[in-house]
């Protein structure tokens, strides 16, 4: 990245300001969490800004469970998540309800949404449904080399507008645009960016009415429930999961557990 | 508060009803509309699409019905033949570094210091062998191998294979993404059974840790290796050797895929009974590789990882060693009751009793099985007279006199072909183990799993046992 002018001084244009902290994930000041599709790059990211060495490989499903680790940048700590890679966050394997739970309920005060550059409107889809939850993201576009190998041109402007938070160009495995990954992250996490997230625009005008006067009925229970919007739509799905967490009270739980640690299903108990 | 909250849950079952069944759908349908509308607006050129029809035509080639699975089975026969020709010199190298240089040395330092010759045993003879082992046999293979299976992966070819044999798991009965589970296996069986967790169903994912061990794991591969070098290799003239030993690893290879299908169809015929599960894989697209990180990280990560287990699992039993060949119970050792006890059932299944005490001390890394088997050789060897003494090996230079020291320990054909067959087919290792107690919570399918294989195995060694004693006569 040419960043040949003033930006050069500045702590929040400079790449040499990232501290790498491996592991050390003591008094951070912010959680960032990484999604994204499969086999767009997480892992990259996530090792390029921690400094471990998480086993990456060109191929899906190569994160199972999270990985953490942590950086610090202009005198602040992040602790980082990488999530395993999902198409989607709407049905129930495993994986997609680490990632989803996390987003929801652990909190993270940035998610990061790493997409693959050359693949955009089908990484979209998941894009969508992430800021269908949460209120603060990056858009990641990766694998930068590879759409321009493709020559694929894309218009990052365009897309910021349209999805309403920063958008950044990057090549993460030759650490292109990592510099102004971590700028962004640093102003939404700090606030200094304020996110517009789109949300669902075709959905029917019943549909949307539903959803808003279910939402208010949602929040008028859990005031301090951050996803109320979400949880008014899977109770018009009719999802029992969340019904059944309403009725135990573990709603208010889940919400509680900051970094809420999901539990792997194990699968003894089958036959 | 209560009366609140089924409120809630009665109105909104009351909406659902109002927006109808296919909400879900509608939700959907929206969310790609969305993706689709901002796409295109985002997009201002599209790219050629030579690039990517340059890619469909590799993938025809490599994922096609008749060329997908032999081509799979050339690629893999060229890694081995170019590790198994590469390692040998290597290999003589370092054990003339540290068998026939260290060792004497170290033996002179406790000899000056009048160090008690037990302890000078246990330390030197013991440990310091087996760690010395270990390194000079398998660090080059390893250092050979994993960069080039790093950079199949990096490269993007191990979806292709899971693609290939996609449909076959399909058919017995389990999940396509087993496939994936199972090239995860060809590295580590523990990272294998975690990796399950990528399979939804829990009847499916049941059935892919049970079969994740018939994947030979980077443990294992240096064993059948070595072996197939000295047995295989030195059974046909010497300029197929490295080529036919190739072939012999691959064998061992398809068969433990075989196996896995067959396993798996079995499973789900009976006990994990079941309709397979549709699901999409995408194949990611071919990236160039990394050369200098891969190297990097396939040597650090992988070659230094295993090499690492290797020597910590290795000491211990290197002292273990040392012990059952010279703890003695009316004049004769440990190793020896048991070598004498266990050798008619070692040789009935075209075994001998080392090797069923090496699988025995070697149960929590399958990497010191070889290192333990030479050890125990030459100390049983050496009990009758022709080594140094027991518990001690003497100094080896190449896989050439690693054959000597087998073959005068009784070591035949039968033997090399079947400690290649019960390394792929035996109780997974004691971390492997844990991880599948971890992974299922199930002590019954832990059990099933560590005690399948080597019903299996004992079965498939006793018969080639007997179809080759038939045969030889």
């Amino acid at each position: 990245m040419s960043t040949n002018h003033d930006c050069n001084n500045c702590p929040v244009h400079n790449l040499a300001n990232l501290k790498k902290l491996g592991v050390n994930m003591e008094n951070f000041d912010y959680v960032v969490a990484l999604a994204g599709n499969p086999n767009t790059g997480k892992s990259t990211v996530f090792n390029y800004l921690t400094g471990l060495r998480q086993h990456t490989g060109n191929w899906p499903g190569k994160t199972v469970g999270r990985a953490e680790g942590g950086f610090e940048f202009s005198n602040n700590k992040f602790k980082l998540i990488d999530l395993p890679g999902t198409y989607s966050l709407l049905s129930t394997s495993t994986d997609e309800e680490i990632a989803r739970d996390f987003i929801l309920f652990g909190q993270p005060d940035v998610t990061i949404i790493v997409v693959d550059a050359s693949r955009l409107e089908r990484n979209l889809n998941l894009v969508l449904q992430v800021l269908e939850i949460t209120e603060r993201a990056v858009l990641c576009l990766n694998l930068m080399d590879e759409a321009r190998r493709h020559e694929i041109e894309i218009d990052v402007r365009s897309l910021e507008r349209d999805l309403g938070i920063p958008v950044v160009p990057a090549a993460a495995r030759q650490g292109e645009g990592m510099n102004d990954l971590l700028s962004k992250v640093h102003e939404v996490a700090t606030g200094s960016y304020v996110c517009k997230p789109h949300r669902m625009t075709s959905e029917s005008k019943a549909i949307k009415k539903s959803i808003e006067e279910l939402t208010k009925k949602v929040v008028d229970i859990y005031p301090d429930l951050p996803n109320a919007r979400w949880v008014a739509m899977r109770l018009l799905e009719g999802d029992q999961r969340i019904i059944n967490a309403i009725r135990n009270n573990e709603l208010e739980e889940l919400n509680k557990i900051e970094n809420a640690e999901v539990q792997n299903e194990q699968v003894g108990e089958v036959a | 508060m209560e009366n609140k909250k089924e409120a809630l849950i009665a109105e909104s079952n009351v909406m659902r009803l109002k927006v109808g069944e296919n909400f879900h759908d509608h939700l959907i349908e929206s969310i790609y509309e969305d993706a689709e509308k901002i796409a295109s607006r985002a997009i201002v050129k599209k790219g050629k699409t030579s690039t990517f029809n340059l890619e469909r035509n590799i993938d025809k080639i490599v994922t096609s019905r008749w060329f997908g699975l032999p081509l799979m089975f050339l690629i893999l026969a060229v890694v081995f033949w170019l590790t198994i020709e590469g390692a040998n010199v290597p290999s003589g190298m370092l054990a003339s570094l540290f068998l026939d240089t260290i060792h004497p040395w170290l033996k002179g330092l406790a000899a000056s210091i009048g160090m008690v010759w037990w302890l000078d045993g246990l330390l030197i003879d013991g440990a310091y062998l087996a760690m010395a082992w270990v390194i000079s046999v398998m660090l080059p293979p390893m250092a050979i191998f994993f960069p080039m299976f790093t950079l199949l992966e990096d490269l993007g070819y191990l979806p292709r294979v899971a693609f290939n044999m996609d449909n076959l798991f399909k058919r017995a009965g389990a999940h396509g993404k087993q496939a994936l589970t199972m090239s995860m296996g060809f590295g580590c069986n523990a990272a294998g059974v975690i990796a399950a967790r990528i399979i939804d169903s829990p009847r499916e994912r049941l059935i892919a840790i049970i079969t994740n061990n018939f994947a030979l794991c980077n443990g294992r591969w240096p064993t059948q290796i070595i072996i197939a070098s000295i047995f295989i290799g030195s059974a046909v003239p010497a300029h197929l050797a490295g080529l036919v030993s190739a072939g012999a690893v691959v064998f061992i290879a398809v068969l433990g895929i075989l196996f896995s299908l067959a396993v798996s169809w079995g499973l789900s015929k009976t006990v994990l009974k079941g309709e397979a599960s549709t699901f999409s894989l995408e194949l990611p697209p071919y990236r160039p590789p990394r050369i200098l990180q891969t190297l990097y990280t396939s040597l650090i990560d992988r070659t230094i990882f295993v090499l690492w287990r290797a020597i910590v699992f290795a000491i211990p039993a290197g002292l273990v060693i040392w012990l059952v060949g010279n703890v003695t119970i009316n004049d004769i050792s440990l190793a020896e009751h048991f070598i004498n006890f266990s050798n008619p059932l070692g040789l009935l299944l075209g075994l001998n009793g080392v090797i069923l005490l090496a699988y025995i001390i070697a149960i929590p890394a399958n990497e010191i099985v070889i290192p333990t088997i030479l050890m125990l050789t030459v100390m049983s060897v050496g009990m009758t007279g022709v080594g140094e003494g027991a518990g001690v090996m003497f100094e080896l230079d190449s896989i050439s006199d690693t054959a000597n020291i087998l073959q005068s320990g009784g070591w035949t054909l039968l033997t090399g072909m079947n400690l290649m067959l019960f390394s792929l087919l035996h109780n997974p290792c004691s971390t492997t183990i844990y991880t599948i107690y971890k992974e299922t919570g199930s002590w019954k399918w832990t059990i099933v799993s560590t005690i399948l294989p080597v019903i299996l195995g004992v079965i498939v060694c006793y018969f080639t046992a007997q179809v080759y004693l038939l045969v030889t006569g």
